[in-house]
């Protein structure tokens, strides 16, 4: 039943190739709040990993791209907060690195319209109970861009609220980096394992099940050392707690 | 021409990660800075938490050093003509080898073979303590943490506090070991209690504080339509300086320039709770020229450049000279918190010198070109900077200047335009994917624990393994090939 607006998906390219779980999670999710989900297969990437590489001359026909493919759209929806974040803050900026008004208004425009998954939900749809269920210890990760990019300040946490059955433990030092920073994770591995560490430490301290936050790429990053650890503790992209049902009546 | 200095002290700096990697290792460090950064960071909270227009002011604060900065000369003409009028001396200086030069060349002046110094970031800068000892000149350091530093030999790693690597015990053994080989020794029964090792520094000070006949001393701000310097400190060691000696010699940044007297009072709320999370310092110390019969009667001000209009040339760039020189960046920055200050190669350690030190020095070192990476852009100090410095989008500005500058010739470059060809087209990731999932099939459920190539990721971190299904693939399997949703 869709009576609720229509939605292009923009599935971002490391969910997409990496961990196409949290994105099918967002078309389960808004299908079931009524949502008519589209999936413009021209899309690729936002460009992001070029940008905070240096690499900006080789982000700018990514830009284009994504005006082209997602700009006819009222709402686009990515279930990265670091890929909206990159999508609105640094799109303009590289199209007018690289002297093009045009394409800087453009994406301007578009920016207004891409919204994370968490912002689309409350924002948009106005919704903080999704229906969801999910009987298990969660405890959440605001990720960098997240927070400080997008501002979505609690609304993830205002959503797993009303998941049925979750017991929702904080995070310690939840707002601090978990260190992955993209090419930083690469670049300053030592660095970016000290910080990591740390946060793994904190997530283990919550006794938690399961590690959630609103980017794969930050997670991937904690759960790869909680793993290495054998602590016991698995990772899920927020679209798939709200998706869930597991244990409904 | 600009000259581009490079530090002596931190001459020949391996790149960050390097130095990183070594710093990760000192245990003693790292719990010293983790309790230090930790404790500020609460203090600074609650103090900033507590201004309900802290916004507003942060942006009045942005809004008065974008006014003197977009109109620089005019206002240090103003400064210049403001503070002569007053009976100062104002010098020019291009770079830190003619500052450094002016100084020498005035203290010489006077006959004097030594000078107490005000904490000051632009002779740390410049190197002036080098130079003074290059002309047989002693420089003595008066702030508490800066003399720890000066007297273990040591360089700064924060710009407030910059012996916070140091931990008490470590400062009593530096305080016996070295206070009696340049002036009053420290008492034997020295303990590390704080108290104790205040007094230590404070009798050990004021003997050179009466003797000293010339001061050199930085400034927080100067101001423009009065031609006042502002020095903001909290141990009043400053207040000696700049009142006791004869002869009072400052350098000053040009960006140090505010526009009024009035964009005073926004500075003076932003910067105390910033930097040491206090409502208000203990001492702010304010002298406009010369007053007759009180204070020092020689007062010169050396204006500095040393790369700063080059700076200013570049539209986004230039919001680094905004920096008040607070700390609250460092204080938040959880690489900083881990690697302590002196991995960034330069007496502006942390976030704002991860921007500044390539900004003003160029980036043709191997630490220069390295320091744009050295963050995770978590946006932590854009969030704590008072004067609204957007530090992750200058670092990114820096990071294409690196990679410009390389004219892509590095493997990551090759790689980089062939992975942006890819995505240039859904055609092409698509075929990639098909490889990727491929690989998926192959492992099943198996971990990947260590791949070629992929070292410094497996070091610590399990890898995930590929999906076996794209989320395209998924896609046109249930909900068609086309790219709308099935009814
Ligand atoms: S950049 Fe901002 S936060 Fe950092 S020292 Fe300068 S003024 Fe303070």
């Amino acid at each position: 039943m869709t009576t609720g607006p229509t939605v292009a998906l923009f599935a971002t390219c490391f969910n997409d190739t990496m961990w196409p779980d949290a994105p099918r999670a967002v078309v389960t999710l808004l299908e079931r709040l009524g949502c008519r989900v589209v999936f413009p297969r021209e899309q690729t990437c936002c460009g992001q990993m070029f940008t905070n590489t240096g690499y900006a001359d080789e982000a700018v026909p990514l830009v284009r791209r994504f005006v082209d493919v997602l700009g006819g759209y009222d709402h686009v929806v990515a279930p990265s907060g670091s890929c909206v974040g990159s999508v609105r803050e640094q799109h303009p900026w590289l199209a007018r690195r690289a002297g093009d008004e045009g394409l800087a208004t453009a994406s301007e425009d578009v920016g207004t319209r891409v919204h994370e998954l968490s912002e689309f939900l409350v924002d948009v749809l106005g919704v903080t109970d999704v229906g969801a269920s999910f009987p298990h210890r969660v405890t959440y990760h605001p990720t960098c861009h997240s927070l400080r990019m997008l501002h979505v300040g609690d609304k993830p946490l205002r959503l797993l609220r009303e998941v049925r059955g979750i017991d929702l433990v904080d995070l310690p030092a939840a707002t601090e980096c978990c260190g992955f920073g993209g090419t930083f994770a690469v670049k300053n591995a030592d660095t970016s394992i000290a910080m990591g560490a740390d946060k793994a430490r904190h997530v283990r301290d919550t006794g938690a099940e399961v590690l959630v936050a609103g980017d794969n790429s930050c997670l991937a990053h904690i759960g790869g050392m909680l793993r290495r650890q054998r602590a016991g503790v698995r990772i899920m992209h927020l679209a798939e707690v709200l998706a869930s049902t597991e244990g409904a009546r | 021409m600009t000259l581009q200095t490079t530090s002596h002290t931190f001459l020949g700096m391996p790149p960050f990660p390097e130095a990183a990697r070594a710093a990760l290792a000192n245990t003693q460090q790292r719990r010293n800075l983790a309790h230090a950064t930790a404790t500020i960071r609460g203090k600074r909270a609650l103090v900033v938490g507590e201004v309900e227009r802290w916004e507003e002011l942060r942006v009045a604060g942005a809004d008065a050093k974008d006014e003197a900065l977009h109109h620089l000369p005019h206002y240090l003409e103003q400064l210049e003509e403001n503070l002569t009028a007053r009976g100062a001396t104002v010098h020019w200086a291009r770079d830190a080898e003619e500052a450094n030069r002016i100084v020498v060349d005035l203290v010489r002046a006077t006959g004097s073979d030594e000078v107490v110094k005000v904490k000051s970031m632009a002779t740390q800068e410049i190197e002036l303590n080098e130079a003074l000892e290059a002309a047989g000149i002693s420089a003595w350091e008066t702030d508490l943490a800066e003399l720890i530093v000066q007297l273990g030999h040591d360089r700064p790693s924060h710009i407030l506090v910059p012996a916070i690597h140091r931990n008490r015990a470590e400062i009593r053994e530096i305080f016996l070991r070295e206070m009696g080989t340049v002036g009053r020794a420290a008492p034997e029964d020295l303990t590390s209690e704080p108290a104790r090792l205040a007094e230590a520094a404070r009798l050990h000070l004021r003997e050179k504080f009466l003797r000293a006949r010339v001061a050199v001393s930085g400034a927080n701000f100067a101001i423009a339509d009065t031609g006042t310097l502002v020095v903001v400190e909290s141990e009043g060691n400053g207040r000696m300086c700049l009142t006791l000696p004869q002869t009072l010699i400052s350098v000053v940044g040009v960006e140090k320039v505010l526009p009024t007297f009035a964009d005073l009072g926004t500075m003076m709320q932003l910067l105390p709770r910033s930097s040491t999370g206090e409502r208000m310092n203990p001492y702010t110390s304010m002298w406009t020229g010369v007053h007759e019969g009180d204070g020092p009667q020689d007062v010169h001000v050396v204006l500095l450049d040393n790369g700063r209009s080059a700076v200013l040339e570049d539209e986004l760039g230039r919001q680094a000279l905004r920096c008040i020189r607070c700390s609250a960046c460092l204080n938040v920055c959880p690489v900083y918190e881990r690697t302590g200050g002196h991995a960034y190669g330069s007496v502006y350690p942390g976030p704002i010198g991860a921007v500044l030190n390539p900004q003003l020095r160029g980036t043709s070192s191997p630490i220069d070109k390295s320091l744009p990476y050295a963050s995770s852009l978590c946006g932590a100090c854009f969030e704590a900077c008072p004067v609204r410095i957007d530090i992750p989008a200058l670092l990114v500005d820096l990071r294409t200047k690196v990679v410009d500058e390389a004219s892509g010739r590095s493997p990551e470059a090759a790689s980089m335009r062939a992975t942006a060809w890819m995505f240039g087209d859904h055609r092409r990731l698509e075929a990639a994917q098909r490889a990727s999932t491929l690989a998926g099939r192959l492992l099943g459920g198996r971990s990947l624990r260590s791949i070629p190539g992929l070292g410094a990721w497996t070091q610590a971190r399990d890898v995930p393994n590929p999906p076996r299904e794209t989320f395209r693939q998924w896609w046109a399997r249930t909900h068609g090939d086309d790219e709308e949703a099935g009814s």
